[in-house]
């Protein structure tokens, strides 16, 4: 299947789509968003170029494997759970540093918005291996 | 030293032979034999004590709130038995180290021995009801491994099952009796107790605990009608039947008979049961050892009756009784444990344990000879060996006996003459006569494979030589916490002339007779066994456990029929039957038509995914099929986002896509819809579906009018913003108040796009 | 408007035990997916219907009382990425099913064993 104007469309969405899905990550906390659904969107951009280019040619474009992402999420989804223990709480429990404050813009990071990471690249990673492992066969 | 570490040494113990017995080789036996008679030590400085009349008790805290102690008591009788158990396996064990030289995995064997001996003693010493189950069922595991060594034969392995289940069903039955036993007491401990039979013996429980108790004890000791797997048990190596077949396991019955006769003991019904069963168990023993052939089934046999013996005795209960129990006890072991290892030797030496292909061995083995000589003087009951002083006391006992005295007296008198002649036949058949031909040159055993035989008969002889002055006081001990009411009495070699000393001179008479005209009564006594008891007891338990494993065959694959469908049916009939009575049985719901709070456009959208559900369903087409499923899901999302679920209708648009993609993607390999089913099939799955969609229509509708109570949900609410600093609750609520959830729920994709990966991959591989 | 919705729910729940009924292995998974539409729905459903206040706090006087409940989103939403790795994983199993056995009638693989 090769259609002119779907890798035209790919080749330009997937940037897009892929800073997209950073945004909805991001904003998840505070707006419509967060990692499951960034996950998804983040798959979706792969899946397209997957679709218009073929399998093998997507995963030379990248240069890491969706299994790779997929272990590497939940690695993060866990590691993000650990600080806590530092400061005595339980296990997961949130911790936040403020990096920037001002009174109309704040710019806070803590360890839910880690843990949706882990969550964003286990969601996009699991669509991805799945959709490749079934596109390829 | 105390007897909880003692335990734990022999199970330390029995865990390490394997690993060590090869670097140990030949010394391996005695130095595993070091502990228990560490063990026989400590028992033996804590003799003075016990000898008085006190009891040493410890005490572990197992599972306190179910009163469920490690508690150890040790009385007369128990440290008797600890004294036993430990001195024979002691010699047991140096036995076996040598015995088992030709055989492979012989550290393993060690082991088990060992694990057994720890058991075995856990129920002697065992303060509480339940530590003393526990150590009972340790005894059946072992014994099941040690009866089947020999794996690789299949007679091995049904011996050992059957043993197996049928000491595993008595133990069962057991632990029921103790919990009933533990229930008017309030208390497992054993010193609470035996202390006062009074709650027990008022209470109903005392009865359908007494039966429980009792199959228990006679399955593991191998009463009638549970004796078969005894002799079968003999596919064992010559080791575990000295050890386990003699003098230990299966006495653990008559244990605990006489453990619980001060409590449990001492009413009609208990002295109907034992003495009946006992008597029935004592004769058949005897009768059936008269044919056997077999070296082993010839004293299993024995054994069967001699516990028939003991299980009559402790029935009968008279203080004449309880005497003679004790020391029939100690007598039987004494010589029975020896009578085994002998047997075994002799197997060892010519390679048969079939006595007619026995005879003329004195010349080659004269130690044997006389060693098992007098073993079979001590089982015929003549002086100067301890077993005339059993023999006259059991006499005296029957003579003396409340109930039916002269039918047990004659049986005792039959099972008596037996044991003479068996006596003779096992003594004159295989070291004298006609010398048979043998595989190779038979020579006296090796001093290891000697030990044990010769100290116990010799221990024999010099109990029986002194009654009074060693025998007596160890059996008046364990008189005392057996029968509490009754004391020792006098033990002597010479009676004077009395009915005893007539009866045992007729005995002995009887039994010569009948070894005089053996040719006629083996032949008789084998065709009234081939007419009357031409089918075998196990034979019959095989039957019933065949057909039990057939019964529960088929009705498996009755249940289990391998249709999903119908398993699927069954779920959703019952259910929808249980919710429709619950339905019919509750409150109605008041339905409020309300017009006014249906937009149009909603309704719009909830009338299409009806249509494209129930398209789905009639539809032959697979294209209308995954078109539906696309309508469903995007329609699901509309709905979601017209009642505030914004997330939720983000989500649910990307995973519709995704999955109608990949729907696709497979259906595209498969083929074509066909039909399956006939019309009828679809009019019964119809219904049930319809009786399931309009269950759950009505739920929806009961909990859509029910509020329970607060939802935890203000919680989230409140603390989103001020403790998270998140305002999307439902986020803040994934990624930080569950995020333990979220963190298995990732987990589970994450195993499940591992599971696709490595369908398609590895079955690419394997197809290459 | 629920009773509307609990129509829906019904007839979702009966396609869906209707399909699992099947002979056919993908009626069987489509019949799944039709239970985790019907499920998620039913949860939605039953949590109340709350028109035009989603769960976003913007700091306003007794919001949190007329917020929609975002506990059972929170659930649904996991429920829906989970129903997609599932039925993902059933669908590859249908594929694999289908070619090693050369069929997609349930009972015939029964009644070869």
């Amino acid at each position: 299947m090769e259609s002119v104007i779907l890798q035209i469309a790919a080749r330009h969405m997937r940037p897009i789509l892929i800073v997209l899905s950073l945004v909805v990550l991001y904003r998840g906390h505070n707006e419509p968003g967060g990692g499951f659904i960034g996950g998804l969107m983040l798959g979706a951009a792969f899946i397209l170029y997957a679709m218009a280019f073929g399998v093998s040619k997507t995963q030379k474009s990248i240069s890491f494997s969706p299994v790779t992402m997929t272990a590497l999420g939940l690695l993060i989804a866990l590691l993000s759970g650990v600080p806590a223990l530092f400061s005595g709480s339980p296990f997961m429990t949130g911790e936040w540093i403020t990096l920037f404050q001002h009174t109309v813009v704040e710019l806070k990071l803590g360890t839910p918005l880690l843990f949706d990471v882990g969550v964003y690249l286990t969601v996009a990673g699991m669509l991805m291996l799945v959709m490749f492992s079934i596109m390829e066969d | 030293m105390n007897s909880g570490l003692l335990i734990g040494l022999l199970l330390l113990l029995s865990f390490l032979a394997p690993f060590t017995r090869r670097y140990l080789n030949n010394l391996a036996g005695p130095l595993y034999a070091i502990v228990p008679v560490a063990g026989i030590i400590y028992y033996l400085r804590a003799l003075p004590v016990i000898l008085k009349g006190e009891v040493i008790t410890e005490s572990y805290k197992w599972i306190p709130v179910y009163d469920i102690n490690l508690s150890f008591y040790i009385d007369g009788f128990g440290i008797l038995f600890s004294l036993l158990i430990l001195g024979i396996g002691a010699f047991i064990l140096i036995y076996a180290g040598k015995y088992m030289v030709p055989y492979p995995m012989k550290g393993r064997f060690m082991g088990y021995l060992i694990l057994f001996m720890a058991a075995m003693l856990g129920i002697v010493v065992s303060g509480n009801l339940i530590t003393m189950f526990v150590f009972w069922e340790l005894t059946s595991i072992s014994s099941y491994l040690l009866i089947g060594y020999h794996h690789e034969k299949p007679e091995a392995r049904t011996a050992a099952l059957q043993a197996l289940l049928i000491t595993g069903f008595g133990g069962l039955a057991l632990l029921g009796g103790f919990v009933l036993l533990g229930l008017p007491y309030g208390t497992y401990e054993l010193s609470t107790i035996l202390a006062d039979p009074e709650p027990i013996r008022s209470s109903v429980l005392y009865l359908p605990a007494l039966i429980l108790i009792l199959l228990g004890a006679f399955t593991k000791s191998a009463q009638f009608p549970f004796h078969f797997w005894l002799p079968g048990a003999m596919t064992a190596p010559s080791p575990v039947s000295a050890f386990l077949h003699s003098a230990t396991m299966v006495k653990a019955g008559v244990f605990l008979l006489a453990r619980l006769n001060p409590v449990m003991g001492d009413t009609q019904i208990w002295h109907i049961l034992l003495t009946t069963f006992g008597t029935v168990t004592m004769v058949m023993g005897a009768w059936f050892s008269i044919t056997q052939t077999d070296l082993k089934k010839i004293l299993a046999y024995t054994t069967v009756s001699a516990l028939g013996t003991l299980v009559l005795l402790i029935g009968t209960g008279t203080q004449y009784a309880i005497n003679a129990a004790i020391i029939f006890l100690l007598v039987h072991a004494l010589y029975k444990g020896t009578l085994f290892m002998m047997a075994g030797n002799i197997e060892k030496m010519t390679g048969t344990r079939d006595i007619t292909k026995l005879g003329g061995l004195f010349k080659e083995m004269p130690v044997a000879a006389i060693v098992m000589s007098l073993a079979l003087v001590s089982m015929a009951g003549i002086p100067p060996m301890l077993g005339f002083v059993g023999k006259e006391l059991i006499y005296e006992a029957t003579s003396l006996a409340p109930t039916s005295r002269y039918l047990i007296l004659l049986a005792a008198f039959f099972t008596n003459s037996v044991l003479v002649f068996l006596s003779l036949r096992l003594s004159l058949d295989v070291f004298w006569g006609k010398r048979s031909d043998y595989q190779k040159k038979p020579f006296d055993p090796y001093v290891a494979l000697m030990a044990g035989p010769v100290v116990l008969v010799l221990l024999s002889l010099l109990l029986g030589l002194f009654p009074a002055n060693l025998a007596a006081p160890l059996t008046a001990m364990a008189i005392t916490s057996v029968s509490p009411g009754h004391v020792a009495v006098g033990l002597k070699l010479w009676h004077g002339f009395n009915l005893v000393l007539l009866l045992s001179a007729l005995t002995l008479f009887t039994g010569y007779f009948m070894y005089r005209y053996k040719r006629m009564i083996l032949e008789h006594s084998g065709s009234i066994n081939l007419r009357y008891f031409a089918r075998e007891f196990s034979n019959g338990f095989v039957a019933a456990v065949d057909g039990f494993l057939h019964f529960t065959k088929k009705q498996t694959s009755r249940i289990q029929h391998g249709y999903h469908r119908f398993y699927l049916m069954t779920v959703f009939a019952v259910a929808s039957v249980l919710v429709w009575v619950m339905i019919w049985r509750a409150d109605p719901i008041i339905l409020e038509l309300n017009f006014a709070d249906m937009p149009l456009n909603l309704v719009a959208v909830v009338v299409l995914i009806i249509a494209a559900a129930l398209s789905a369903v009639i539809s032959h087409s697979r294209v209308i099929a995954l078109v539906a499923m696309g309508v469903i899901g995007f329609g699901i999302s509309i709905i979601f986002i017209a009642f505030s679920g914004v997330d939720l209708a983000i989500t649910m648009i990307m995973v519709e896509v995704l999955m109608v993609i990949l729907a696709m993607a497979v259906l595209y390999h498969l083929p074509k819809y066909a039909k399956y089913s006939e019309s009828g099939a679809r009019m019964r799955d119809g219904l049930v579906a319809s009786l399931v969609g309009a269950f759950m229509m009505v739920l929806v509708l009961q909990a859509g009018t029910t509020q329970m109570s607060e939802p935890i949900s203000s919680f989230f609410k409140e603390a989103s913003y001020s403790e998270a600093f998140g305002r999307n609750v439902v986020n803040v609520i994934l990624v930080d108040f569950r995020a333990l959830d979220t963190l298995g729920e990732i987990s589970v994709i994450a195993i499940a796009a591992l599971g696709i990966f490595s369908m398609i991959k590895l079955s690419k591989r394997k197809e290459i | 408007m629920l009773l509307l919705l609990a129509v829906l729910i019904g007839v979702l729940y009966g396609s869906a035990v209707y399909l699992l009924l099947r002979r056919n292995i993908f009626k069987l998974v489509l019949g799944l997916i039709f239970l985790g539409y019907a499920t998620n729905l039913l949860l939605f459903v039953a949590s109340g219907l709350t028109s035009g206040y989603p769960a976003f706090i913007r700091n306003l006087e007794g919001e949190t009382a007329t917020m929609s409940d975002p506990l059972p989103q929170a659930l649904i939403l996991t429920a829906i990425v989970i129903g997609l790795g599932v039925t993902a994983f059933a669908l590859v199993l249908v594929y694999r099913f289908y070619s090693v056995t050369g069929t997609v009638d349930l009972d015939e693989l029964s009644e070869n064993e």
